[in-house]
């Protein structure tokens, strides 16, 4: 039982590790800034990864979740009073409601009939956060305070550094926990065979129901970090684009890989901003680079490499 | 007691009534089975009475309840699982969590328990493995527990959705075409496990094209053609009958395969 417990957080406990340490190489403050941002959006894939790399759907609009997440926090304190803490609840409780409601019609749907509907799913809600302009402050965006627990302030890149890694490591573990779970279990056999689950007694509708909020949470709780931690939201946030990205990082990264999420996420983020030298370029040699990783490692970046390191070694 | 019955079934496609009036009565702890021609019927009246699809007339009755209509998930929660003649394995997990997730109906763990690994989390688990490992164990799949089910052989795979079925621990069994693309010897150790499977009082409904198996294994066979009933009767009643040598395949061959 001890080995069991090791097997399956070992990758998270590294992860902390190589959390803890990093700093120490920072060289300026800019570089904890990023690295924050890649934890941020790691935790929207790690969301992402349990309804795409585990219960096999799709989603191309969970940046629609995101910005709930973000302009709950913007509009809880502007508007109606909140305090910081209580609107970040607020958002992630409004995301699981609001995916309950639109995950119960769409996910019937399959393969790419899903995607459109997400797809469609996302664009709504950006165009709510973009004219709603007297809550939101319409394409401009609003400002966001800053979050403040027991008189402290959050504030500077290095503080959201250590949050934001923390936040990471406790949601790759629970995402670890439910993986090795028999829910986790269901979802992945849904993957393979829905019909097969479902005459093994399994209620398909509702496990993907539950997967789908799940995975809105965590891209909730990671908007509502990302607009504290920027103290500025714009429907950018929430935009068809960052979808993309979401999906791009959990499949870059490896689909059904935790660790893969956080590989994923530390390409989309750094990479254009490693390429900046690179002027007008640099989207170009971006999309060169991921197109390559795709045909070299099919599985995505930790399980094809993890893959062909056991095979070495066998 | 009858502990699965089909009461004038029927169901159409497109105008074509691919079941058409389809009654019988399986007594508890039989192998009973389902023969016929190609495209007579068969798989689709085990779509019928497994939920896949729902009954445009009759009734299935499950241990003397009314469950036409209900879904797959729901017969399976009373005691009613099947397997596919295409093959349905979850092809990314191990041999041992295909056939753990068999156990899904017997497991009582929330997601919010699962999420933060409760200690009830872990006791299920071991709880799951080892009769996951006894049904395994049950068809001779033990030593291939934690290999990828998408590396085994086709006859292994066969037996791994029967001992997945096998875990949901079913009243009544639905086997389509097990021994399809068998060999020899995968079709005679099939025979032996469909026997013990009876033997511990699991009703079997078996639809299988291998007479061989059919007629040494099965208490009572009913012949379907073109959606409807043929004969019904024990392996040497329905050998006799003339109307099932006319029909299936052409009386020569039928005395071969059948003899």
């Amino acid at each position: 039982m001890r080995a069991l417990f090791y097997s399956r957080l070992m990758p998270i406990a590294a992860v902390a590790v190589i959390a803890a340490v990093l700093p120490a190489f920072f060289p300026s403050a800019y570089y904890y800034r990023v690295a924050a941002l890649v934890f941020v959006f790691a935790l929207a894939g790690i969301g992402l990864n349990l309804l795409m790399g585990f219960a096999g759907q799709v989603s191309l609009g969970h940046a629609g979740f995101i910005g709930i997440g973000a302009y709950a926090v913007a509009v809880g304190p502007t508007h109606l009073g909140l305090p910081p803490w209580l609107s970040f609840f607020a958002g992630a409780a409004l995301s699981a409601i609001v995916a309950f409601l639109v995950g119960r019609p769409i996910l019937r749907l399959k393969g790419h009939y899903l995607a459109v509907a997400t797809l469609g799913f996302g664009t709504l809600l950006s165009i709510v956060f973009t004219n709603e302009a007297n809550l939101t402050g319409g394409p401009d965006g609003m400002a966001v305070p800053r979050l403040v627990l027991f008189g402290w302030a959050a504030r500077g890149s290095e503080t959201w550094y250590w949050i934001s890694a923390a936040s990471f490591v406790i949601g790759a573990a629970l995402a670890l926990n439910l993986i090795d779970s028999p829910t986790g279990r269901a979802l992945r056999a849904i993957h393979d065979s829905e019909v097969a689950a479902r005459v093994l007694g399994i209620d398909v509708a509702q496990k993907k129901l539950m997967v789908f909020v799940v995975s809105a949470v965590y891209a909730s709780v990671a908007g509502s970090y990302l607009a504290m931690f920027n103290g500025l939201i714009t429907p950018e946030v929430s935009g068809f684009l960052r979808s993309i990205e979401l999906v791009a990082m959990v499949v870059l990264g490896g689909m059904g890989s935790i660790v893969g999420s956080l590989v994923g996420s530390a390409v989309i983020v750094v990479l254009p901003q490693a390429l900046s030298f690179l002027h007008d370029y640099e989207h170009v040699v971006l999309g060169l680079i991921i197109m390559g990783v795709m045909i070299f490692l099919p599985g995505g970046i930790v399980p094809s490499l993890t893959a062909l390191f056991a095979g070495r070694r066998a | 007691m009858n502990i699965l019955s089909v009461d004038h079934l029927s169901i159409t496609f497109g105008g074509v009534c691919a079941v058409d009036g389809v009654s019988f009565d399986i007594a508890e702890g039989l192998v009973f089975s389902i023969i016929g021609p190609n495209g007579a019927g068969k798989t689709t009246l085990f779509n019928l009475i497994s939920g896949l699809y729902v009954p445009q007339d009759g009734r299935v009755l499950l241990a003397g309840e009314d469950v036409s209509g209900w879904t797959p998930e729901r017969l399976a929660c009373r005691g009613l699982s099947r397997t596919f003649q295409n093959l349905q394995i979850f092809f990314r997990l191990t041999a041992l969590e295909n056939v753990m997730v068999g156990r899904h109906r017997h497991e009582r763990t929330g997601i919010f328990t699962d999420l933060l690994h409760l200690p009830a989390v872990e006791r299920q688990n071991c709880e799951t493995r080892e009769q996951a490992m006894a049904a395994l164990a049950r068809i001779g799949l033990q030593t291939m527990a934690d290999r990828p089910a998408g590396s085994l052989a086709y006859g292994d795979l066969k037996r791994l959705e029967i001992a997945r079925a096998l875990a949901t621990e079913p009243s009544v069994l639905l086997l389509d075409e097990p021994a399809a693309g068998c060999n020899a010897v995968e079709t005679a150790e099939l025979e032996g496990v469909i026997r013990g499977i009876a033997k511990d009082g699991v009703t079997v409904v078996l639809v299988e094209h291998d007479m061989r198996l059919v007629m040494n294994v099965s208490d009572r066979i009913h012949v379907l053609a073109n959606g409807r009933t043929l004969a019904e009767g024990t392996a040497a009643e329905v050998r006799a009958d003339p109307a099932v040598i006319q029909a299936y395949l052409g009386g020569q061959e039928v005395g071969r395969a059948v003899g």
